[in-house]
Protein backbone atom coordinates (compact mmCIF):
# COMPACT_ATOMS: atom_id res chain seq x y z
CA UNK A 1 0.00 0.00 0.00
CA UNK A 2 1.55 3.51 -1.07
CA UNK A 3 0.72 6.14 1.28
CA UNK A 4 1.23 10.15 1.16
CA UNK A 5 1.66 11.99 4.44
CA UNK A 6 0.79 15.63 4.49
CA UNK A 7 2.85 17.24 7.45
CA UNK A 8 3.57 20.64 8.64
CA UNK A 9 6.37 22.52 10.77
CA UNK A 10 4.92 24.91 13.67
CA UNK A 11 5.85 26.88 17.03
CA UNK A 12 6.59 25.10 19.75
CA UNK A 13 3.89 27.10 22.20
CA UNK A 14 3.22 25.38 25.61
CA UNK A 15 3.83 27.73 28.62
CA UNK A 16 5.08 30.58 25.84
CA UNK A 17 3.60 33.65 25.65
CA UNK A 18 2.65 34.45 22.17
CA UNK A 19 3.43 38.11 20.84
CA UNK A 20 1.48 39.89 18.22
CA UNK A 21 3.47 41.72 15.98
CA UNK A 22 2.77 45.38 14.91
CA UNK A 23 0.33 45.00 12.12
CA UNK A 24 -2.37 42.77 14.67
CA UNK A 25 -2.02 40.35 11.99
CA UNK A 26 0.58 38.19 12.29
CA UNK A 27 2.03 36.52 15.83
CA UNK A 28 5.73 36.96 16.00
CA UNK A 29 7.34 33.44 16.05
CA UNK A 30 10.78 33.44 14.84
CA UNK A 31 12.06 32.79 18.56
CA UNK A 32 10.14 29.87 19.23
CA UNK A 33 11.30 26.61 18.87
CA UNK A 34 9.75 24.69 15.56
CA UNK A 35 8.20 20.87 16.15
CA UNK A 36 5.81 18.74 13.61
CA UNK A 37 2.37 19.34 14.24
CA UNK A 38 1.52 17.18 17.05
CA UNK A 39 -1.10 15.56 14.84
CA UNK A 40 0.80 15.16 11.52
CA UNK A 41 3.40 13.39 14.05
CA UNK A 42 0.59 10.32 14.77
CA UNK A 43 -0.17 10.35 10.57
CA UNK A 44 3.34 9.59 10.04
CA UNK A 45 3.42 6.81 12.56
CA UNK A 46 0.29 5.54 11.35
CA UNK A 47 1.48 5.31 7.75
CA UNK A 48 4.78 3.60 8.73
CA UNK A 49 2.81 0.97 10.74
CA UNK A 50 0.59 0.38 7.41
CA UNK A 51 3.55 0.24 5.53
CA UNK A 52 5.67 -2.30 8.00
CA UNK A 53 2.09 -3.99 8.12
CA UNK A 54 1.52 -3.81 4.61
CA UNK A 55 4.38 -3.23 2.32
CA UNK A 56 4.61 -0.02 -0.11
CA UNK A 57 6.26 2.77 -0.04
CA UNK A 58 5.71 6.72 2.39
CA UNK A 59 6.42 9.68 0.67
CA UNK A 60 5.73 12.90 2.83
CA UNK A 61 5.04 15.98 1.71
CA UNK A 62 5.09 19.87 3.23
CA UNK A 63 4.68 23.27 1.93
CA UNK A 64 6.95 25.81 3.39
CA UNK A 65 10.35 26.87 3.44
CA UNK A 66 14.08 25.33 3.95
CA UNK A 67 13.49 25.66 7.26
CA UNK A 68 10.42 23.23 7.41
CA UNK A 69 12.38 20.16 5.82
CA UNK A 70 13.52 19.58 8.96
CA UNK A 71 9.78 17.81 9.94
CA UNK A 72 10.29 15.89 6.39
CA UNK A 73 14.00 14.58 7.49
CA UNK A 74 11.78 13.52 10.47
CA UNK A 75 9.36 11.58 9.04
CA UNK A 76 11.96 10.10 6.80
CA UNK A 77 13.81 8.38 9.88
CA UNK A 78 10.33 7.59 11.25
CA UNK A 79 10.66 5.35 8.23
CA UNK A 80 9.38 7.36 4.99
CA UNK A 81 10.28 6.67 1.80
CA UNK A 82 11.26 10.10 0.21
CA UNK A 83 9.92 13.66 0.88
CA UNK A 84 8.43 16.31 -1.01
CA UNK A 85 8.92 20.05 -0.16
CA UNK A 86 6.85 22.70 -2.07
CA UNK A 87 8.98 25.87 -1.47
CA UNK A 88 5.82 28.49 -1.13
CA UNK A 89 8.02 31.27 -1.05
CA UNK A 90 6.78 32.86 2.05
CA UNK A 91 2.98 34.10 0.47
CA UNK A 92 0.19 33.97 2.65
CA UNK A 93 -1.59 31.02 2.61
CA UNK A 94 -4.58 29.32 4.31
CA UNK A 95 -6.10 26.36 4.65
CA UNK A 96 -7.53 26.09 1.39
CA UNK A 97 -4.69 27.28 -1.15
CA UNK A 98 -2.36 24.72 0.91
CA UNK A 99 -5.01 21.87 0.06
CA UNK A 100 -4.71 23.53 -3.35
CA UNK A 101 -0.99 23.24 -3.72
CA UNK A 102 -0.79 20.21 -2.05
CA UNK A 103 -2.99 18.50 -4.49
CA UNK A 104 -1.57 19.47 -7.73
CA UNK A 105 1.83 17.57 -6.00
CA UNK A 106 0.20 14.85 -4.93
CA UNK A 107 -1.94 13.79 -8.04
CA UNK A 108 1.46 12.98 -9.38
CA UNK A 109 2.09 10.44 -6.78
CA UNK A 110 0.96 7.37 -7.35
CA UNK A 111 -0.97 6.10 -3.84
CA UNK A 112 -3.87 4.36 -2.13
CA UNK A 113 -4.22 6.80 1.09
CA UNK A 114 -3.39 9.85 2.02
CA UNK A 115 -3.22 10.57 5.54
CA UNK A 116 -3.05 13.97 6.98
CA UNK A 117 -3.46 15.71 10.97
CA UNK A 118 -7.03 16.76 12.20
CA UNK A 119 -5.76 20.37 12.00
CA UNK A 120 -2.59 22.16 12.71
CA UNK A 121 -1.38 23.51 16.61
CA UNK A 122 -1.07 26.82 15.22
CA UNK A 123 -3.99 28.12 13.13
CA UNK A 124 -6.31 24.87 14.21
CA UNK A 125 -8.19 25.18 10.91
CA UNK A 126 -8.74 21.35 10.31
CA UNK A 127 -9.38 22.34 6.40
CA UNK A 128 -6.51 21.05 4.37
CA UNK A 129 -7.19 17.28 4.56
CA UNK A 130 -10.67 17.16 3.77
CA UNK A 131 -10.35 20.03 1.17
CA UNK A 132 -7.38 17.74 -0.39
CA UNK A 133 -9.54 14.71 0.02
CA UNK A 134 -12.35 16.57 -2.64
CA UNK A 135 -9.74 18.27 -4.89
CA UNK A 136 -8.43 14.51 -5.64
CA UNK A 137 -11.45 12.90 -5.73
CA UNK A 138 -11.21 10.66 -2.79
CA UNK A 139 -13.45 9.25 -0.10
CA UNK A 140 -12.52 11.01 3.12
CA UNK A 141 -13.78 10.53 6.44
CA UNK A 142 -12.09 13.47 9.47
CA UNK A 143 -11.03 12.72 13.21
CA UNK A 144 -9.52 8.74 12.98
CA UNK A 145 -8.74 7.19 15.67
CA UNK A 146 -8.28 3.99 14.42
CA UNK A 147 -7.33 1.91 11.01
CA UNK A 148 -8.13 -1.70 9.31
CA UNK A 149 -7.09 -2.22 6.13
CA UNK A 150 -9.47 -5.03 4.31
CA UNK A 151 -9.16 -5.62 0.81
CA UNK A 152 -9.68 -2.57 -1.41
CA UNK A 153 -11.55 -0.72 1.37
CA UNK A 154 -10.32 0.76 4.58
CA UNK A 155 -12.31 0.72 7.77
CA UNK A 156 -11.79 4.15 9.80
CA UNK A 157 -12.73 4.18 13.71
CA UNK A 158 -13.96 7.89 13.09
CA UNK A 159 -13.97 9.50 17.02
CA UNK A 160 -17.02 11.66 17.81
CA UNK A 161 -18.39 13.23 20.60
CA UNK A 162 -19.19 11.82 24.19
CA UNK A 163 -16.99 8.40 23.80
CA UNK A 164 -18.48 7.06 21.35
CA UNK A 165 -16.97 6.03 17.59
CA UNK A 166 -18.09 5.93 14.45
CA UNK A 167 -17.42 2.77 12.25
CA UNK A 168 -17.26 3.67 8.74
CA UNK A 169 -15.98 1.45 5.24
CA UNK A 170 -14.29 3.95 2.44
CA UNK A 171 -13.50 2.43 -0.87
CA UNK A 172 -9.61 3.09 -1.65
CA UNK A 173 -7.68 5.41 -2.76
CA UNK A 174 -8.74 7.35 0.27
CA UNK A 175 -7.86 10.60 2.27
CA UNK A 176 -7.93 10.24 6.28
CA UNK A 177 -7.42 13.07 9.19
CA UNK A 178 -6.14 10.87 11.82
CA UNK A 179 -6.51 12.09 15.41
CA UNK A 180 -3.39 11.83 18.46
CA UNK A 181 -3.59 8.90 20.19
CA UNK A 182 -4.22 6.77 17.34
CA UNK A 183 -0.75 4.99 18.06
CA UNK A 184 2.50 5.66 19.87
CA UNK A 185 4.74 8.23 17.56
CA UNK A 186 8.21 6.38 17.60
CA UNK A 187 11.15 7.83 18.96
CA UNK A 188 13.53 9.57 16.82
CA UNK A 189 17.37 10.07 17.30
CA UNK A 190 19.60 12.42 16.18
CA UNK A 191 21.65 10.01 14.70
CA UNK A 192 18.41 8.48 12.94
CA UNK A 193 17.85 11.62 11.53
CA UNK A 194 21.36 12.16 10.38
CA UNK A 195 21.38 8.76 8.47
CA UNK A 196 17.83 9.73 7.52
CA UNK A 197 19.62 12.31 5.10
CA UNK A 198 20.25 9.92 2.57
CA UNK A 199 16.85 9.23 1.20
CA UNK A 200 15.58 11.70 -1.49
CA UNK A 201 13.87 15.02 -0.53
CA UNK A 202 12.89 16.62 -3.51
CA UNK A 203 11.75 20.45 -3.82
CA UNK A 204 9.34 21.65 -6.22
CA UNK A 205 8.93 25.47 -6.74
CA UNK A 206 5.41 26.25 -6.17
CA UNK A 207 5.77 28.43 -9.53
CA UNK A 208 6.30 24.99 -11.52
CA UNK A 209 2.66 24.06 -10.54
CA UNK A 210 1.15 26.10 -13.12
CA UNK A 211 -1.69 26.93 -10.48
CA UNK A 212 -3.56 30.19 -11.60
CA UNK A 213 -3.59 33.11 -9.73
CA UNK A 214 -6.90 32.61 -8.34
CA UNK A 215 -5.83 29.17 -6.45
CA UNK A 216 -3.24 30.84 -4.89
CA UNK A 217 -5.23 34.14 -3.59
CA UNK A 218 -6.55 32.78 0.21
CA UNK A 219 -9.95 33.37 0.55
CA UNK A 220 -9.88 34.11 4.00
CA UNK A 221 -8.17 36.54 5.50
CA UNK A 222 -7.28 37.50 8.97
CA UNK A 223 -8.32 41.00 9.89
CA UNK A 224 -6.99 40.85 13.41
CA UNK A 225 -5.29 39.03 16.18
CA UNK A 226 -5.69 39.86 19.99
CA UNK A 227 -5.36 38.49 23.15
CA UNK A 228 -8.59 36.92 25.12
CA UNK A 229 -10.38 39.31 27.19
CA UNK A 230 -8.83 39.16 30.94
CA UNK A 231 -12.50 39.29 32.23
CA UNK A 232 -13.41 36.90 35.30
CA UNK A 233 -11.34 33.79 35.79
CA UNK A 234 -9.73 31.84 38.75
CA UNK A 235 -9.38 33.42 42.49
CA UNK A 236 -5.66 33.20 42.39
CA UNK A 237 -4.14 31.19 45.94
CA UNK A 238 -0.68 32.82 46.55
CA UNK A 239 1.79 32.01 49.28
CA UNK A 240 3.61 29.31 50.66
CA UNK A 241 2.72 25.45 49.36
CA UNK A 242 1.56 24.64 52.96
CA UNK A 243 -0.73 28.06 53.24
CA UNK A 244 -2.49 27.60 49.66
CA UNK A 245 -2.51 23.65 50.50
CA UNK A 246 -4.89 24.58 53.69
CA UNK A 247 -6.50 27.06 51.93
CA UNK A 248 -7.67 24.27 49.49
CA UNK A 249 -8.73 21.87 51.38
CA UNK A 250 -11.09 24.52 53.20
CA UNK A 251 -12.43 25.48 49.97
CA UNK A 252 -12.83 21.52 49.21
CA UNK A 253 -14.79 20.92 52.72
CA UNK A 254 -16.98 24.12 52.41
CA UNK A 255 -17.90 22.94 48.91
CA UNK A 256 -19.56 19.47 50.60
CA UNK A 257 -16.34 16.92 49.74
CA UNK A 258 -16.01 14.94 52.72
CA UNK A 259 -12.17 14.69 54.06
CA UNK B 1 -26.98 39.73 1.77
CA UNK B 2 -30.82 38.87 0.71
CA UNK B 3 -30.02 35.16 0.73
CA UNK B 4 -31.43 32.74 3.67
CA UNK B 5 -29.18 30.94 5.97
CA UNK B 6 -28.80 27.48 6.07
CA UNK B 7 -28.28 25.34 8.76
CA UNK B 8 -27.36 21.58 8.48
CA UNK B 9 -28.70 19.86 11.44
CA UNK B 10 -27.45 17.20 12.61
CA UNK B 11 -28.98 13.82 13.56
CA UNK B 12 -27.31 10.68 15.18
CA UNK B 13 -29.30 7.44 15.65
CA UNK B 14 -32.72 9.69 15.27
CA UNK B 15 -31.81 12.26 17.76
CA UNK B 16 -31.00 16.07 16.65
CA UNK B 17 -27.91 16.94 18.42
CA UNK B 18 -27.37 20.29 20.50
CA UNK B 19 -25.46 21.77 18.79
CA UNK B 20 -28.16 22.43 15.72
CA UNK B 21 -29.91 24.01 18.05
CA UNK B 22 -27.41 25.89 18.98
CA UNK B 23 -26.65 26.97 15.39
CA UNK B 24 -30.05 27.52 14.95
CA UNK B 25 -30.20 30.29 17.99
CA UNK B 26 -27.39 31.69 16.14
CA UNK B 27 -29.02 31.70 12.76
CA UNK B 28 -32.10 33.09 14.36
CA UNK B 29 -30.02 35.80 15.64
CA UNK B 30 -28.31 36.81 12.16
CA UNK B 31 -31.47 36.67 10.63
CA UNK B 32 -33.06 38.74 12.71
CA UNK B 33 -30.39 41.25 11.65
CA UNK B 34 -30.44 40.69 8.33
CA UNK B 35 -34.25 40.60 8.04
CA UNK B 36 -33.71 37.69 5.63
CA UNK B 37 -35.19 33.91 5.98
CA UNK B 38 -33.35 30.77 8.08
CA UNK B 39 -34.05 27.45 6.29
CA UNK B 40 -32.80 24.85 8.23
CA UNK B 41 -31.55 21.27 6.15
CA UNK B 42 -32.16 17.82 7.69
CA UNK B 43 -31.30 14.58 6.16
CA UNK B 44 -32.47 11.30 7.57
CA UNK B 45 -35.92 8.59 8.79
CA UNK B 46 -38.99 10.65 9.27
CA UNK B 47 -39.22 8.39 12.78
CA UNK B 48 -36.56 10.83 14.17
CA UNK B 49 -37.26 14.42 12.51
CA UNK B 50 -41.11 13.78 14.52
CA UNK B 51 -39.62 13.05 17.38
CA UNK B 52 -38.16 16.53 17.33
CA UNK B 53 -39.24 20.22 17.66
CA UNK B 54 -36.16 21.92 16.11
CA UNK B 55 -38.10 22.74 13.21
CA UNK B 56 -40.10 25.30 14.97
CA UNK B 57 -36.80 26.92 15.29
CA UNK B 58 -36.46 27.57 11.64
CA UNK B 59 -38.81 29.29 9.26
CA UNK B 60 -38.72 26.50 6.77
CA UNK B 61 -36.96 23.17 6.65
CA UNK B 62 -36.08 20.82 3.96
CA UNK B 63 -36.66 17.59 5.02
CA UNK B 64 -34.69 14.44 2.88
CA UNK B 65 -36.98 11.78 4.40
CA UNK B 66 -34.95 8.30 3.15
CA UNK B 67 -34.69 5.41 5.46
CA UNK B 68 -31.14 5.11 3.51
CA UNK B 69 -29.57 8.12 4.66
CA UNK B 70 -30.60 7.29 8.38
CA UNK B 71 -27.12 7.34 9.39
CA UNK B 72 -24.50 10.52 8.79
CA UNK B 73 -23.22 9.92 5.19
CA UNK B 74 -20.83 12.98 3.99
CA UNK B 75 -21.24 12.45 0.23
CA UNK B 76 -24.97 12.22 0.42
CA UNK B 77 -24.96 15.41 2.67
CA UNK B 78 -22.26 17.66 0.72
CA UNK B 79 -23.97 16.84 -2.65
CA UNK B 80 -27.64 17.80 -0.74
CA UNK B 81 -26.26 20.61 0.96
CA UNK B 82 -24.23 21.43 -2.77
CA UNK B 83 -27.49 20.83 -4.69
CA UNK B 84 -29.56 23.47 -2.30
CA UNK B 85 -26.72 26.18 -2.59
CA UNK B 86 -26.56 26.48 -6.07
CA UNK B 87 -30.38 26.59 -6.12
CA UNK B 88 -30.94 29.11 -3.35
CA UNK B 89 -28.05 30.95 -2.61
CA UNK B 90 -28.10 30.97 0.80
CA UNK B 91 -25.90 34.06 2.10
CA UNK B 92 -24.44 32.15 4.91
CA UNK B 93 -24.27 28.27 5.92
CA UNK B 94 -23.52 27.32 9.01
CA UNK B 95 -22.57 23.68 10.01
CA UNK B 96 -21.64 22.47 13.51
CA UNK B 97 -17.55 21.90 14.14
CA UNK B 98 -18.04 18.14 14.94
CA UNK B 99 -16.45 15.33 14.00
CA UNK B 100 -19.32 15.49 11.09
CA UNK B 101 -18.96 18.63 10.23
CA UNK B 102 -15.47 18.95 10.15
CA UNK B 103 -16.10 15.86 7.53
CA UNK B 104 -18.55 17.83 5.60
CA UNK B 105 -17.68 21.56 5.66
CA UNK B 106 -14.99 21.50 3.76
CA UNK B 107 -16.50 19.13 0.97
CA UNK B 108 -19.05 21.83 0.54
CA UNK B 109 -16.62 25.11 0.36
CA UNK B 110 -14.74 22.21 -2.47
CA UNK B 111 -17.64 21.80 -4.29
CA UNK B 112 -18.92 25.37 -4.44
CA UNK B 113 -16.10 27.57 -4.21
CA UNK B 114 -17.62 29.23 -1.64
CA UNK B 115 -15.36 30.35 1.27
CA UNK B 116 -15.22 28.71 4.58
CA UNK B 117 -13.83 29.82 8.13
CA UNK B 118 -13.86 27.08 10.86
CA UNK B 119 -14.15 26.37 14.33
CA UNK B 120 -16.01 29.82 14.60
CA UNK B 121 -16.57 31.12 18.11
CA UNK B 122 -18.63 34.24 16.81
CA UNK B 123 -20.41 35.50 13.33
CA UNK B 124 -20.84 39.21 12.93
CA UNK B 125 -21.70 41.73 10.93
CA UNK B 126 -20.00 45.15 10.70
CA UNK B 127 -21.02 47.66 7.70
CA UNK B 128 -22.07 44.98 5.68
CA UNK B 129 -18.97 42.49 6.12
CA UNK B 130 -19.47 39.10 7.68
CA UNK B 131 -16.73 38.29 10.22
CA UNK B 132 -16.02 35.30 11.79
CA UNK B 133 -14.32 35.12 15.92
CA UNK B 134 -12.04 32.26 15.83
CA UNK B 135 -9.09 31.03 18.33
CA UNK B 136 -5.67 29.98 17.17
CA UNK B 137 -3.13 28.17 18.88
CA UNK B 138 -5.34 26.17 20.96
CA UNK B 139 -7.45 29.32 22.78
CA UNK B 140 -4.15 31.28 23.16
CA UNK B 141 -5.14 33.76 20.66
CA UNK B 142 -8.31 35.35 19.37
CA UNK B 143 -8.37 35.62 15.29
CA UNK B 144 -11.22 38.06 13.50
CA UNK B 145 -12.01 36.32 10.08
CA UNK B 146 -13.00 38.44 6.90
CA UNK B 147 -13.38 37.09 3.37
CA UNK B 148 -12.25 37.76 0.25
CA UNK B 149 -15.44 37.37 -1.70
CA UNK B 150 -18.61 36.53 0.20
CA UNK B 151 -20.71 37.97 -2.74
CA UNK B 152 -21.58 34.37 -3.51
CA UNK B 153 -22.38 33.14 0.35
CA UNK B 154 -20.08 32.13 2.94
CA UNK B 155 -19.50 28.62 4.81
CA UNK B 156 -19.02 28.56 8.37
CA UNK B 157 -18.21 25.88 11.36
CA UNK B 158 -19.49 26.93 14.92
CA UNK B 159 -17.67 25.62 17.81
CA UNK B 160 -20.18 23.14 19.73
CA UNK B 161 -21.01 25.54 22.92
CA UNK B 162 -20.96 28.91 21.33
CA UNK B 163 -24.47 29.81 21.55
CA UNK B 164 -26.80 29.39 23.69
CA UNK B 165 -29.86 27.54 23.46
CA UNK B 166 -32.20 29.92 26.06
CA UNK B 167 -34.88 32.10 24.85
CA UNK B 168 -34.52 32.88 21.36
CA UNK B 169 -38.38 32.63 19.70
CA UNK B 170 -39.98 30.05 17.71
CA UNK B 171 -40.63 30.71 13.96
CA UNK B 172 -42.40 29.55 11.00
CA UNK B 173 -41.91 25.96 10.75
CA UNK B 174 -42.86 25.20 7.55
CA UNK B 175 -42.08 21.76 6.20
CA UNK B 176 -40.79 21.17 2.70
CA UNK B 177 -40.06 17.72 1.57
CA UNK B 178 -36.97 17.39 -1.03
CA UNK B 179 -36.19 14.97 -2.87
CA UNK B 180 -32.79 13.23 -3.24
CA UNK B 181 -30.49 14.61 -6.00
CA UNK B 182 -31.48 12.23 -9.20
CA UNK B 183 -27.68 11.56 -10.44
CA UNK B 184 -26.73 10.80 -6.57
CA UNK B 185 -23.77 8.31 -6.77
CA UNK B 186 -23.14 5.20 -5.10
CA UNK B 187 -21.20 6.87 -1.75
CA UNK B 188 -17.59 5.54 -1.84
CA UNK B 189 -17.99 5.30 1.88
CA UNK B 190 -20.81 3.77 4.40
CA UNK B 191 -21.64 3.51 8.27
CA UNK B 192 -21.31 0.56 9.89
CA UNK B 193 -21.53 0.85 12.98
CA UNK B 194 -21.26 2.95 16.55
CA UNK B 195 -19.00 1.83 19.51
CA UNK B 196 -19.43 2.89 23.06
CA UNK B 197 -15.85 3.32 24.24
CA UNK B 198 -16.95 4.82 27.69
CA UNK B 199 -17.00 1.49 29.49
CA UNK B 200 -14.59 0.80 32.71
CA UNK B 201 -13.81 0.42 35.85
CA UNK B 202 -14.03 3.75 37.12
CA UNK B 203 -17.04 6.25 36.36
CA UNK B 204 -16.21 9.24 36.42
CA UNK B 205 -19.47 10.75 36.19
CA UNK B 206 -20.94 10.11 39.02
CA UNK B 207 -17.97 11.27 41.22
CA UNK B 208 -17.97 13.67 44.15
CA UNK B 209 -14.00 14.67 43.81
CA UNK B 210 -12.06 14.22 40.55
CA UNK B 211 -8.40 14.54 40.95
CA UNK B 212 -7.86 15.32 37.01
CA UNK B 213 -4.30 15.41 35.57
CA UNK B 214 -3.26 16.91 32.09
CA UNK B 215 -0.08 16.63 30.18
CA UNK B 216 1.63 18.39 32.84
CA UNK B 217 1.87 15.32 34.76
CA UNK B 218 5.13 14.47 32.58
CA UNK B 219 5.38 11.08 33.01
CA UNK B 220 3.54 7.98 33.45
CA UNK B 221 5.73 7.34 36.42
CA UNK B 222 4.15 10.14 38.53
CA UNK B 223 0.63 9.61 38.15
CA UNK B 224 0.63 6.87 40.76
CA UNK B 225 1.40 10.01 43.55
CA UNK B 226 -1.82 11.59 41.79
CA UNK B 227 -3.53 8.33 42.57
CA UNK B 228 -2.23 8.49 45.99
CA UNK B 229 -3.61 11.99 46.14
CA UNK B 230 -6.83 11.11 45.30
CA UNK B 231 -7.13 8.23 47.60
CA UNK B 232 -5.96 10.26 50.88
CA UNK B 233 -8.75 12.58 49.35
CA UNK B 234 -11.39 10.14 48.96
CA UNK B 235 -11.69 11.75 45.39
CA UNK B 236 -11.46 9.69 41.57
CA UNK B 237 -8.86 9.98 38.84
CA UNK B 238 -9.52 11.68 35.59
CA UNK B 239 -7.45 12.79 33.15
CA UNK B 240 -7.54 15.15 30.07
CA UNK B 241 -6.97 13.93 26.32
CA UNK B 242 -3.21 14.05 26.51
CA UNK B 243 -2.95 11.67 29.43
CA UNK B 244 -4.83 9.13 26.99
CA UNK B 245 -3.30 9.98 24.38
CA UNK B 246 -0.11 8.78 25.56
CA UNK B 247 -1.42 5.76 26.62
CA UNK B 248 -1.04 6.67 30.39
CA UNK B 249 -4.56 6.16 31.44
CA UNK B 250 -7.31 4.06 29.97
CA UNK B 251 -10.28 6.25 27.97
CA UNK B 252 -12.78 5.95 30.18
CA UNK B 253 -10.97 8.52 32.37
CA UNK B 254 -11.23 11.19 29.76
CA UNK B 255 -13.19 14.42 30.57
CA UNK B 256 -14.24 16.46 27.05
CA UNK B 257 -15.93 16.82 24.39
CA UNK B 258 -15.01 13.02 23.18
CA UNK B 259 -14.46 11.51 26.62
CA UNK B 260 -17.27 12.35 29.64
CA UNK B 261 -18.93 15.11 30.61
CA UNK B 262 -18.37 15.69 34.32
CA UNK B 263 -20.50 17.01 37.57
CA UNK B 264 -18.27 16.47 40.42
CA UNK B 265 -18.51 19.29 43.49
CA UNK B 266 -15.05 19.89 43.42
CA UNK B 267 -12.84 19.20 40.12
CA UNK B 268 -9.08 19.86 40.96
CA UNK B 269 -7.52 19.71 37.50
CA UNK B 270 -3.88 19.61 38.32
CA UNK B 271 -1.37 20.36 34.94
CA UNK B 272 -4.35 20.95 32.55
CA UNK B 273 -4.27 24.24 30.35
CA UNK B 274 -7.99 24.03 29.35
CA UNK B 275 -8.39 23.24 25.75
CA UNK B 276 -12.23 24.10 25.11
CA UNK B 277 -12.79 20.59 24.21
CA UNK B 278 -11.99 19.80 28.11
CA UNK B 279 -13.28 22.97 29.30
CA UNK B 280 -16.97 21.43 27.98
CA UNK B 281 -16.78 18.64 29.36
CA UNK B 282 -16.76 20.00 33.11
CA UNK B 283 -19.41 22.63 32.72
CA UNK B 284 -21.42 20.91 35.24
CA UNK B 285 -18.59 20.71 38.09
CA UNK B 286 -19.97 22.76 41.46
CA UNK B 287 -16.00 24.18 42.18
CA UNK B 288 -13.12 24.16 39.78
CA UNK B 289 -9.78 24.52 41.56
CA UNK B 290 -6.96 24.49 38.97
CA UNK B 291 -2.93 23.65 39.66
CA UNK B 292 -0.78 25.01 36.67
CA UNK B 293 3.32 26.21 36.43
CA UNK B 294 1.79 28.56 33.55
CA UNK B 295 0.10 31.66 34.89
CA UNK B 296 -1.67 32.39 31.26
CA UNK B 297 -3.00 28.73 30.82
CA UNK B 298 -6.89 29.01 29.67
CA UNK B 299 -8.06 26.73 33.00
CA UNK B 300 -7.47 29.65 34.85
CA UNK B 301 -10.01 31.79 32.67
CA UNK B 302 -12.56 29.13 33.89
CA UNK B 303 -11.52 27.88 37.19
CA UNK B 304 -13.04 29.43 40.16
CA UNK B 305 -9.72 29.11 42.36
CA UNK B 306 -6.18 29.00 40.99
CA UNK B 307 -2.87 27.89 42.17
CA UNK B 308 0.18 28.82 40.02
CA UNK B 309 2.31 26.31 41.06
CA UNK B 310 3.95 23.03 40.25
CA UNK B 311 1.53 20.25 40.75
CA UNK B 312 3.83 17.75 42.25
CA UNK B 313 4.47 20.37 44.90
CA UNK B 314 0.80 20.88 45.69
CA UNK B 315 -0.08 17.72 45.85
CA UNK B 316 2.85 16.99 48.44
CA UNK B 317 1.67 19.91 50.73
CA UNK B 318 -1.47 18.75 50.47
CA UNK B 319 -0.28 15.14 51.82
CA UNK B 320 1.32 16.88 54.34
CA UNK B 321 -1.43 18.73 55.54
CA UNK B 322 -3.74 16.13 55.67
CA UNK B 323 -1.74 14.45 57.76
CA UNK B 324 -1.27 16.61 60.40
Amino acid sequence: MDIVVCVKRVPFTQEVDLEIDRSKRFVATESLAHVINDWDSYAVEEAILLKEKLGGEVTAVTVGSEDDEEVLRRALAMGADRAVRIESGGMPMDGTVVAGILASVIRNIPCDLVLTGVQADDDNQAVVGVTLAELLGLSHAAVVRGIEVSGADIVARIELEGGVDEIRRLRLPALLTIQTGINEPRYVSVMGIRKASKKELKVIDVKELGLSQNDLVPPTEIEEIYLPADTGGAEMLKGDPSVVAEAVIDIMRRKGVAL
Amino acid sequence: MTGDILVFVEQRAGSVREVSYQLLSKANQICAELSVRLTAVFIGPKASFLSSDFYKKADRVLVLEDERFGDFNCEIARDVMVGIIKEQRPAMVLVGHTPWGMDLAPAIAAKTGLPLSTDCVDIKIEAGKVKAVRQLYGGKLFARVVFKDESKGCIFTVRPGSFSVEGYPDRMGEIVPIEAPKDLPEPSSRFVEYVDTGAGEVDITQAELLVSIGRGVGEKERIEEIQELARILGGVVSCSRPVVDKGWLPKYHQVGTSGKSVKPKVYLALGISGAFQHVAGIAGAGTVIAVNKDKKAPIFRVADYGVADDLFAFSDAIKKALKK
